[in-house]
């Protein structure tokens, strides 16, 4: 085999009509919600210059379908803030919000890292709000939370989070947390993410986005030592994930100022501003603050995706391509050459297994993009995937940005207006240069979407529900199946192994070099695994004694 | 015992009019209690001389889980037995999250035991049924029976017309039922007729006309109703008739609230003298 990895051949489709499968999906729903979810299933179709068709998305779910989805709050504290270990992050609000969002996305972090040490994220903060609460309004029971954190462990920062009840009986989170700030002389901030806000998390990350870039990011001048300097944005450092890049960059002398948010630190989110590229990981939780630091300060911003190892040496060429600097671009070959030859070794072990097997993925706004890497590089084609709570742009690409309908749920979601900073803004490099790197296939400010790479014939379904799911896997009996964990007993029930891409399950990492060699192992593993054939019971297959009803 | 829920436009005169209409049932030898569904906390002033009253939730605050009936409800006028939900200060906190849990306290409490030997359960409630809280009276069979206070002025008709839309709501699934509308007059152009003519179209009768007289204002003042301060005025008078119709009445609907329209044709056909 060639240093790269070879696409699997198209498998799909060749004695099912995908059309027909979306007319089955729809059959019984009633036809105003039948309606609305044609327009949100969508036969994948791939023309010249990457065009797709339109995808419905973003938009609420029809109340009775079981959905995927979260809420607001799931986006901000659980998603964005949640993975940073300095910052005390403080649920507002009775306490099953604080308890169930507690440690359950396996975002790992090393507090060593840190020179305090600091690292709450094994604490679960809540205020516990009580019915007395609730009738005096909770801003008191707050405050004393807050000095009771600082009392306690003393950290450099507070975040607060508005959970359903808090915006219902209007207690003032931000002008709490001004006053504590003021009193204990560390940032204290607030986020109004309470739960009902928008359609789905993606609402929270949105929130978050403006928050963090409203009180965190700038407010740190010192400029760190370092030729290139970069912030990854949306990699959360599921399963080690983030410190598997970070290990890849330290080897290529790739400077990491800060991650959103996987392993980070609250000084380095501050810091972020004197970074010189902007690299992008999960679009749909992160884009704004990339668009937001770029007017701010003039950080350009490129998609990237570490999850597979071509994928991860083509971001790798592109951020060399950025600096445009022999010694880097030398050092990232050199760094991919000694890398890849352990991923052939397992791709030349595993695929001849997996070649051939089909794969479904429903899950996050970026991450059912990204496994397809994996899934591809063993061989194995994606026969069908969609988004939680990703937008328009996820699937088709950032064209379609300027004809995506604003709704009233969307509009609900503050837009931060942004200008440049009169003394921070600095372009990191000119409009003729960015221009030259663009012609060369440097993407700038680019995300050409998840459909686009797709096969023709895939079937793309945003938003997909318990019912639609459980058809897909009678329908399609999919090798492995990938989604998040009120899922996965579903489909294991149905005899088909299913794989968490939100927690991982118990594994990881499965970005970069390393990662990817545990991914294939991991679907390897668990696609030639025979428990799942023993799902039904011998008597089920083979009864003993058989019966019927006299009235039927 | 009779569970009495008036309800209002706020400043129409719900609590004057609830107290001094309690304090007659009281010297008819009837045994009382008034709960006070408002944060301001005001709904007894008139029957204890004063504001003397801690709150139901302010005693939940302060003492935790260990409330005792007693600290909560207070003798008033006539033996007549009074407490006050409260609540929140304006601006902060759900008011009507306060009544629902101060309701379910005093439940909780057996303020309602049959061994408290009630007659009536008077619930005087804050302005309109703006939310569910406000709603807590009716809902469930808490209150069975409404009595609206309402005036010749469109707002207060307005008002009085959406509460019959609330009760209309409750009726089926908690067996509430409107016993009239009881007019406390501003002196209006015709304001007896229009008021008549209102309580037909919901289906309902005016129960009583409360003629306008200073002697409520001078009686407030002191911190009393008009039958402790002045038991000898003919306004006293009003306020015992009053109460010997609601001890009598037989005539509780669901109301028929109005369109919009006819309301606005009511006020037309009525609202100016000729």
């Amino acid at each position: 085999m060639d240093e790269t990895v070879a696409k699997p051949k198209p498998v799909i489709m060749d004695d099912i009509n995908t059309e027909e499968v979306k007319s089955e999906l729809l059959r019984l729903y009633p036809p105003k919600v039948g309606r609305k979810r044609a327009k949100q299933i969508v036969v994948n179709r791939v023309e010249d210059g990457g065009r797709v068709p339109e995808i419905q998305s973003n938009v609420r779910t029809v109340p009775g379908l079981i959905s995927q989805r979260g809420c607001c709050y799931a986006g901000c504290k659980g998603v964005v803030l949640g993975p940073t270990r300095d910052i005390v992050n403080i649920t507002h609000g009775p306490i099953g919000c604080g308890f169930y969002s507690w440690l359950t996305r396996r975002n790992q972090t090393d507090p060593e890292a840190s020179p305090d040490g600091h690292n709450f994220m094994t604490y679960c903060f809540s205020t516990d709000m009580q019915d007395k609460e609730i009738i005096f309004g909770g801003e008191k029971k707050l405050k004393q939370a807050i000095q009771e954190a600082y009392d306690t462990v003393h950290p450099k920062a507070i975040a607060v989070f508005a959970t359903c009840p808090v915006g219902l009986i209007g207690d003032d989170v931000h002008a709490v947390c001004r006053e504590m700030k003021e009193k204990l002389g560390i940032n204290v901030f607030g986020f109004s993410c309470e739960g009902y806000k928008g359609v789905s998390q993606s609402a929270g990350h949105h929130i978050a986005n403006n928050g963090i870039f409203t009180h965190v990011i700038g407010t740190d001048d010192t400029v760190r030592d370092g030729d290139f300097k970069l912030n990854l944005l949306g990699e959360y450092n599921i399963g080690g994930d983030a410190f598997e890049i970070e290990r890849i960059f330290e080897k290529c002398g790739i400077t990491l100022v800060s991650t959103f948010s996987g392993n980070s630190s609250i000084d380095a989110f501050a810091n972020a501003h004197t970074a010189d590229l902007n690299l992008i990981m999960c679009h749909r939780s992160i884009n704004y603050v990339a668009e937001m630091m770029e007017t701010k300060y003039g950080l350009p911003w490129i998609k990237v995706n570490f999850i597979g190892a071509e994928a991860t040496a083509k971001s790798l060429r592109k951020i060399a391509a950025y600096f445009d600097d022999a010694a880097l671009t030398e050092k990232v070959e050199a760094v991919i050459a000694e890398e890849m030859p352990a991923v052939i070794a397992a791709v030349s072990e595993i695929r001849p297994r997996t070649e051939g097997k089909t794969a479904m993925m429903f899950v996050g706004g970026s991450r059912a993009h990204h496994y397809q890497e994996l899934f591809s590089e063993l061989g194995m084609e994606t026969i069908s995937a969609g988004y939680e709570f990703a937008h328009r742009d996820d699937y088709e690409g950032r064209s379609v940005l300027s004809s995506i309908k604003v709704d009233a749920d969307s509009r609900n979601i503050q837009e931060l207006k942004v200008e440049p900073d009169p003394e921070k803004y600095h372009p990191r490099i000119t409009a003729e240069k960015m221009e030259a790197l663009r012609e060369k296939g440097l993407d700038f400010a680019d995300y050409a979407g998840m459909m686009p790479e797709m096969q023709t014939g895939a079937l793309v379904i945003d938003d997909i529900s318990q019912y639609e799911t459980e058809r897909l896997l009678e329908i399609y009996k999919p090798d492995i199946f990938c989604a998040g964990i009120k899922e996965k007993y579903v489909v294991q029930k149905s005899g088909i192994p299913m794989k968490q891409l939100h927690s991982y399950d118990y594994g990881g990492p499965y970005a970069g070099f390393i990662g990817a060699v545990n991914f294939y192992r991991e679907i390897d593993r668990m696609t030639h695994s025979k428990v799942w054939s023993y799902m039904k019971a011998p008597w089920q297959e083979t009864p003993e004694l058989t019966a019927y009803y006299v009235t039927e | 015992m009779r569970k009495v829920a008036i309800y209002g436009k706020g400043g129409i005169g719900k609590s004057t009019t609830t107290q001094n209409t309690v304090a007659g049932l009281a010297e008819m030898g009837k045994r009382v209690m008034v709960v006070g569904c408002d944060p301001k906390g005001d709904s007894t002033r008139l029957l204890l001389n004063g504001l003397a009253q801690q709150t139901v939730l302010d005693t939940l605050r302060e003492e935790g889980e260990d409330v005792e009936l007693e600290d909560i409800r207070k003798q008033g006028f006539g033996g007549i037995l009074c407490t006050e939900s409260g609540g929140p200060e304006p601006g902060v906190g759900c008011a009507g999250r306060g009544i629902i849990t101060s309701i379910n306290l005093l439940e909780q409490l057996g303020a309602y035991a049959e061994s408290e030997n009630l007659d009536y359960v008077f619930y005087d409630v804050l302005g309109d049924v703006v939310c569910g809280g406000f709603a807590m009276p009716i809902r469930e069979g808490k209150a069975q029976e409404i009595y609206i206070v309402v005036s010749g002025e469109m707002m207060a008709m307005y008002a009085a017309n959406n509460i019959c839309k609330g009760i209309v709501k409750f009726a089926e699934s908690g067996g509430v039922r409107l016993g009239g509308l009881i007019c406390n007059s501003r002196n209006v152009d015709n304001e007896f007729e229009m008021i008549q003519a209102l309580a037909d179209q919901l289906g309902t009768q005016m129960l009583h006309f409360i003629p306008r007289d200073n002697m409520v204002q001078h009686a407030e003042i002191n911190r009393k109703t008009v039958i402790e301060f002045n038991p000898e005025h003919v306004q006293a008078d009003e306020y015992r008739a009053l109460a010997k119709k609601i001890d009598g009445n037989q005539t509780k609907v669901i109301p028929t609230p109005l369109t919009i329209d006819e309301l606005e044709k009511l006020l037309i056909d009525y609202g100016f003298a000729a």
